[in-house]
């Protein structure tokens, strides 16, 4: 095969993203019956589901900026055999971590529950990637749209913030629990944040292209918003850590950065009746169909993620289903969106030239099986999030009653998984057809 | 914007969180309430966690996988304690898996699980809500 390793990486992200949910469906069940799959218990197949779908936004994202730089942006690659590098690090670092799932070696972190040698190649394929990145953006003369920040951000971000989450190797961190959680999750927070940074810079790339506006990207209001992102990102982190009795002042401090996303709030309100009228005019075209999925799960998952930043609603909502519902209702409603979209763009690109599109029809089928399902998945992780905290904070009902009222929740969230895995399977296959031609 | 006012944004916010995150690695130490349980053991045990991949079903101060129940005071809680803790580690469960874990080892989980539970509470029950959305935690003792 000799594509263009912007092409190979979205392929491999494609996959990893089926694959990814296949183990997510399997924990899923494994939550209602329990022993279902017990050559696969939930302690392997849980992080094989994180690590595959994370592994899929940012192979999606990093894929989509070695394409979009020397394609649409006239800045060719400063070097075209380092992606090729950092292409067959990534693979392998991709086959020893599921090897090393499979048999049950762990370093036992959240999201990154394997070995931490493992870190060295990931660190090693991002410093190219970085590297080649910031050889290629400095050649330009003009002034960076937006985007180019946003990924500079990322691309930085994730190496500082992924190595920092190594901190625990030494006793220093490890040794103080309260230390250990804080730093940990002041990693994670902005971790999570950098990854947001590549797709967000994505989806403001994309709806450049599409709407054929390139002022927006240069305007005022996107760099104040992305200075917003960039000081969530670098300080709204404690929101994760509320009942950590870590000083005071950290989370206070967390609470009033993280309602300072209320403006971003009120600029989705404010711009409300105009997206919809895009998303109708432009329904025809798949990249900004889900393009205009993204602006309404940003619009639900905003509303979510400012509630549960209330202190008063957290220490109910915290170590809930709820946090399910706000982690996957963003990678999947948001960022999953927002790079499908980057991959139908793409996918139109190189199919200019041959003259054939993708399959609408069953894009479309899967598109509003994945939607419809998803708002209901939603729905029911935030419903058992409810009923636990409740249980949990103000009757101390045992856990195991706890989770018995959860059930029915939990099999609508199940069953309603199953039926994302199905909707997913006809957009990503439909998808990989094209992108293997 | 200009080029000139974005970057100054920028290296201000950059300063802001250096300063921040050396402020934040070395703050805490004095308050971790558990430290003087802080055994070899207890380290031992906190890698054997990690080891175990216990945080995919279970949750410390809330964080974790949602399989199984928030571990933090296990050690403590009512109808809990050591004894039960040493019997789910001696031989799993039906969702929880036999890890076939040796004497020393349950003996370590269970300091560093001891150690944990000193260091402080979740879930939370006993608080107030102040009413700008803050929660004032009150300490150890029971709901008056
Ligand atoms: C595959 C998921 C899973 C893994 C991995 C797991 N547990 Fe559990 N654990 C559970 C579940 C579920 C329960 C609740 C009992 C039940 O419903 O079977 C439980 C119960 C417990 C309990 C009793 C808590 C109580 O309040 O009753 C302790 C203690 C415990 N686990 C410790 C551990 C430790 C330590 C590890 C790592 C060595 C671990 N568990 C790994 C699923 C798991
Ligand atoms: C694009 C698709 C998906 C993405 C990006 C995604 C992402 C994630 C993430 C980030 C977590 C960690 C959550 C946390 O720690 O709070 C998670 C957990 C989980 N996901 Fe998904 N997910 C996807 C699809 C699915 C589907 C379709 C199912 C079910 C069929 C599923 C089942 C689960 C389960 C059971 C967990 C573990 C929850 C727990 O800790 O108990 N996921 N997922």
């Amino acid at each position: 095969m000799n594509k263009p390793t912007s092409i190979l990486f979205i392929i491999t992200g494609l996959l990893a993203l089926l694959l990814g949910i296949f183990f997510g469906a399997i924990s899923a069940l494994q939550f209602i019956l329990p022993g279902f799959f017990e050559v696969l218990p939930f302690f392997k197949s849980r992080p094989l589901h994180v690590s595959l779908v994370v592994a899929w936004i940012f192979s999606a994202a990093v894929g989509g900026i070695y394409y979009y730089l020397p394609n649409h942006c006239n800045l060719p690659l400063y070097s075209k055999q380092l992606p090729r590098i950092h292409f067959a690090l990534f693979i392998l670092t991709g086959l020893l971590i599921i090897i090393s799932y499979m048999l049950g070696k762990f370093g036992g972190r959240e999201y990154w529950e394997f070995p931490p040698v493992l870190a060295i190649p990931i660190i090693m394929g991002w410093v190219l990637f970085g590297f080649n990145y910031f050889k290629t953006v400095m050649k330009k003369k003009e002034p960076w749209p937006v985007y180019l920040w946003m990924w500079a951000t990322g691309v930085f971000f994730f190496l500082f913030t992924f190595s920092e989450s190594y901190l625990w190797l030494l006793p220093y961190f490890r040794n103080n629990v309260i230390r250990e959680l804080t730093v940990q999750w002041k990693s994670y927070g902005a971790l999570v944040g950098s990854w947001n940074m590549l797709v967000y810079g994505t989806a403001i790339f994309v709806m450049e292209k599409l709407s054929n506006d390139k002022t927006v990207a240069l305007s005022r209001l996107s760099f104040l918003m992305y200075f917003l992102g960039l000081t969530n990102l670098m300080f709204g982190w404690a929101h994760h850590i509320y009942i950590v009795p870590s000083a005071p002042w950290i989370r206070h401090f967390a609470y009033f950065i993280s309602m300072t996303e209320l403006l971003i709030l009120g600029k989705l309100i404010w711009n409300f009746s105009h997206t919809i009228k895009q998303a109708k005019d432009t329904y025809g075209n798949i990249a900004s169909r889900f393009m205009a999925a993204a602006d309404v799960w940003i619009f639900i998952n905003l509303i979510l993620a400012l509630l549960i930043s209330i202190p008063a609603i957290n220490i109910y909502t915290h170590g809930t289903h709820i946090t399910v519902a706000h982690a996957m209702g963003s990678t999947i409603g948001i960022n999953t969106m927002i790079l499908l979209s980057s991959c139908f763009y793409i996918i139109e690109q190189t199919n200019k030239a041959t003259g054939s599109g993708p399959n609408n029809k069953l894009i479309g089928w899967g598109f509003w099986i994945v939607n419809s399902c998803l708002l209901v998945f939603f729905i029911s992780l935030v419903a058992a999030g409810i009923i636990k905290g409740y249980y949990t904070v103000e009757n101390e009902l045992s856990f195991q009653e706890i989770m018995q009222k959860t059930a029915p929740a939990l099999t609508v969230f199940v069953a309603t998984g199953l039926g994302i895995f199905a909707g997913m399977l006809l957009i990503v296959l439909s998808a990989l057809r094209k992108l293997f031609r | 914007m200009s080029l000139l006012h974005k970057r100054l944004f920028f290296w201000s916010l950059f300063i802001a969180f250096g300063i921040y995150t050396v402020v934040v690695f070395t703050d805490d130490a004095g308050d971790d309430m558990g430290a003087e349980y802080f055994t070899q053991e207890a380290a031992n045990g906190k890698l054997l966690y990690q080891k175990y991949n216990c945080t995919a079903c279970h949750q410390l101060y809330g964080l974790g996988g949602y399989m199984g129940p928030d571990l933090t005071n296990v050690m403590s809680a009512n109808g809990r304690g050591e004894f039960i803790v040493r019997a789910f580690l001696k031989s799993g469960t039906q969702k929880m898996p036999n890890f076939n874990l040796t004497d020393d080892e349950i003996n370590d989980l269970v300091a560093y699980l001891s150690y944990v539970d000193k260091s402080g509470i979740s879930p939370v029950r006993d608080f107030s809500i102040n009413a700008d959305g803050t929660v004032e935690v009150f300490s150890n003792g029971a709901k008056e």
